[in-house]
């Protein structure tokens, strides 16, 4: 009753990373309210795996195995979550801004009639005054999220619902574990009293890896590199940063024809135009066909061995240096400063 | 030959995606109110994919359904333009403050009214909400199931459709009995462009309270096009417990926005050393520019 609940998933035989660090946020909340922190594995095979979730400080863990589990569809584990929740009350049900956690998540926000966050980058504790009522909530969780398109950053609170649900991306909280040793209590749900009839409409007929096609024109960051980067292995760099930062490679004309990248990523004249939130501009002059490509960018930095590099009249911030010894140095702090 | 009856749910939305340096104010941060309104582009998408029904499935309709405000009806209009039959524009002033849960709870009041459908079809997420809920609660409400991030239909029957699914790693192909809600991905093919026919055609068509509003057009005021009136339905045109509606039936309440700011005055030059990068990280991080 009343605690904080995470939902973890489990996919292709393992528990997503995303679901380790919600667990660490999750016992972190569940200390300033007093209260225990559970969680939730669905599946099948799902033999010993409270050894890995214990250590995250996990005190009960809700176990459902059946083989229509896996792989994940929506109706069966909405079934699932719903009817524990009537049952377990829980206050705060965290789970990740994944496929699978944006496909449930709303699912079983909606059947429950309690309120859910997106994508939130940040959770804490705190109380909240209703001015127009007369009322002070206590420890109510603040979930905080950027919205339009990252241009601004809402506080989003359920006062009266429960429980208060919230979705956030992989990589957003951090991994901690709070003791190897812990141990947890595991209950076993009889899933037959928590499917309905009508839980497996959906048939899955195929699942393979598939890349999907290059389109950088919707990403809100772009780590772009030029004929400066020097080799396709460096670029292999801006991708690591783009990856971290939730964003998308693109290129100038020189360093598609120089065979760094590939031509769907090109900015510019002949290219695609963006306006991204941020442009970071690594080893790139800053020719005006380029610039006809980015310039409407909202913030650029711009990573330049040459001070008078042209780019760097119209960047926010410039990096005097080197691409190859910069761009370690910018995953290196950004991993130590984020959350 | 089989005919489905498919409704398109589709917003209209600031355009937040190409946020210019002209959009910015003096302080840094976006002027939400210059940004032009678009047709959420993940549901142009969703247009396409049901256009492409009723390309293979001649006698099929589409319906888009809106909820917003009267402004709206120029999205219904762009999909008249592309091919949507009917339009309803959702409009009251109890849907203001809506959450997803309200909106959801609108928008499945709307779809019961409208009784008769085979498919919903809606974009995976909205660019200023960004939550991508509305889909996955709409279908929760009308208790039927729900099929997101839609690329493409492999293949539909009376009885069932067959989706590829894109998902983080790849892809996944799934059946699924009608009637049934489908969110679209924007790697799913991009919308048709306005057919220069039914532009003429929708030109003017606009709803009664916008032509009250106007003055009234001359063509619209004759029985004779009745194409040109777009449905127009309040909270006394759908069975709902107002309860459910607009801030009200809202559990999720915003407490506070802050804006990002995002020009500094001035370009700022840093070293490549590690302090300097490591302020300079923790900077964009602090200050939500990235992270
Ligand atoms: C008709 C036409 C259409 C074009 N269309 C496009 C287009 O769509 N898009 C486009 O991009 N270009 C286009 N171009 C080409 C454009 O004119 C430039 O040639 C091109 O943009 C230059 O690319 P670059 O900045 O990568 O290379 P360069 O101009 O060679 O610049 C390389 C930069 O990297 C820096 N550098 C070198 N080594 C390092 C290092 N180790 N670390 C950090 N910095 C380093 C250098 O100081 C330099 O500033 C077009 C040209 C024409 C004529
Ligand atoms: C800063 C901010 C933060 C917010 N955060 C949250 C939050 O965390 N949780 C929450 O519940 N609400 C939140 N809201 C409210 C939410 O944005 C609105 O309820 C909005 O009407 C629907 O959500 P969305 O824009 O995220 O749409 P999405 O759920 O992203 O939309 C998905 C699809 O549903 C369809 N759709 C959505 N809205 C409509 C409509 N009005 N008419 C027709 N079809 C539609 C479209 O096909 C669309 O592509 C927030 C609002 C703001 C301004």
């Amino acid at each position: 009753m009343n605690n904080v609940t995470v939902y973890c998933e489990f996919e292709e035989g393992k528990i997503a990373d995303v679901s380790f660090e919600l667990l660490s946020k999750g016992r972190n909340l569940a200390n300033q309210l007093n209260c225990k922190l559970e969680a939730l594995l669905f599946g099948n095979n799902l033999d010993g795996l409270e050894k890995e979730i214990a250590p995250y400080g996990v005190d009960i863990l809700f176990k459902a195995e059946d083989e229509r589990l896996s792989p994940y569809t929506t109706l069966p584990h909405t079934s699932l979550m719903v009817k524990l929740f009537k049952e377990q009350k829980p206050q705060i049900v965290l789970m990740g801004a994944t496929t699978i956690g944006r496909d449930l998540g709303p699912r079983v926000s909606s059947a429950l009639g309690s309120g859910l966050t997106a994508d939130c980058t940040e959770l804490e504790i705190g109380d909240h005054e209703d001015k127009k009522e007369k009322k002070i909530y206590k420890n109510l969780l603040y979930q905080i999220r950027p919205a339009f398109g990252g241009n601004i950053i809402a506080t989003i609170i359920n006062p009266d619902c429960r429980p208060q649900m919230a979705t956030v991306r992989e990589g957003v909280m951090r991994k901690v574990i709070s003791d190897p040793k812990h141990t947890c209590e595991v209950i076993h749900l009889d899933v037959k009293n928590y499917f309905n009839k009508t839980d497996f409409a959906i048939k899955i007929i195929e699942r393979h890896i598939e890349k999907s096609k290059i389109n950088i024109k919707n990403s809100s960051i772009i780590v772009a590199g030029g004929f400066g980067v020097g080799s396709r292995e460096n670029f292999g760099l801006l991708h690591r940063l783009a990856s971290l930062l939730g964003g998308e490679v693109g290129a100038t004309r020189a360093a598609v024809d120089a065979g760094f990248v590939e031509h769907e990523r090109q900015v510019g004249q002949t290219g695609v135009t963006v306006r991204p939130k941020v442009y970071i501009a690594c080893g790139i002059s800053g020719q005006i066909q380029h610039l006809a490509g980015m310039q409407e960018s909202s913030i650029i930095i711009s990573i330049n061995n040459d001070v008078n590099a042209p780019i760097n009249k119209i960047a926010n911030y410039v990096i005097q240096g080197k691409v190859e010894n910069v761009i370690p140095k910018m995953i290196r702090y950004f991993k130590e400063n984020s959350k | 030959m089989d005919a489905f009856k498919i409704i398109v749910l589709a917003k209209q939305v600031p355009d937040t995606r190409n946020v210019g340096k002209d959009a910015m104010k003096a302080d840094g941060t976006v002027n939400r109110a210059v940004l032009p309104a678009i047709f959420n582009p993940e549901d142009l998408h969703a247009l396409e994919v049901a256009l492409r029904i009723k390309d293979l499935f001649k006698d099929s309709t589409i319906t888009l359904l809106t909820m917003g405000p009267v402004r709206a009806v120029e999205i219904l209009r762009e999909g008249f333009y592309r091919g949507a039959d009917d339009g309803i524009l959702l409009t009251d002033r109890a849907f203001a403050g809506s959450d997803t849960l309200a909106t959801s709870y609108a928008l499945s009041c709307a779809i019961r009214e409208i009784r008769d459908f085979d498919i919903i079809i809606c974009g995976r997420q909205a660019i200023d909400g960004d939550t991508a809920q509305v889909g996955p609660q709409v279908a929760e409400k009308l208790g039927i199931p729900q099929i997101t991030y839609c690329e493409e239909i492999v293949s539909l029957n009376k009885k069932q459709v067959t989706v590829k699914r894109r998902l983080e790693q790849g892809v996944e192909i799934v059946a699924c009995n009608l009637p049934v809600l489908i969110t679209v991905n924007n790697s799913a093919a991009p919308c048709r462009p306005r057919n220069a026919k039914r532009l003429m055609k929708y030109k003017h068509a606009t709803t009664m309270s916008k032509q009250q509003e106007t003055g009234g057009d001359y063509l619209a005021s004759s029985s004779s096009h009745t194409h040109l009136n777009i449905k127009e339905w309040g909270i006394s045109n759908i069975k709902c417990d107002t309860a459910q509606l607009g801030l009200a039936g809202s559990p999720t309440k915003v407490k506070k926005v802050d804006n990002i700011v995002f020009q500094s005055k001035d370009s700022k030059r840093i070293e490549d050393l590690d302090e300097d990068i490591g302020i300079l990280m923790k900077e964009l991080i602090d200050s939500h520019i990235i992270g």
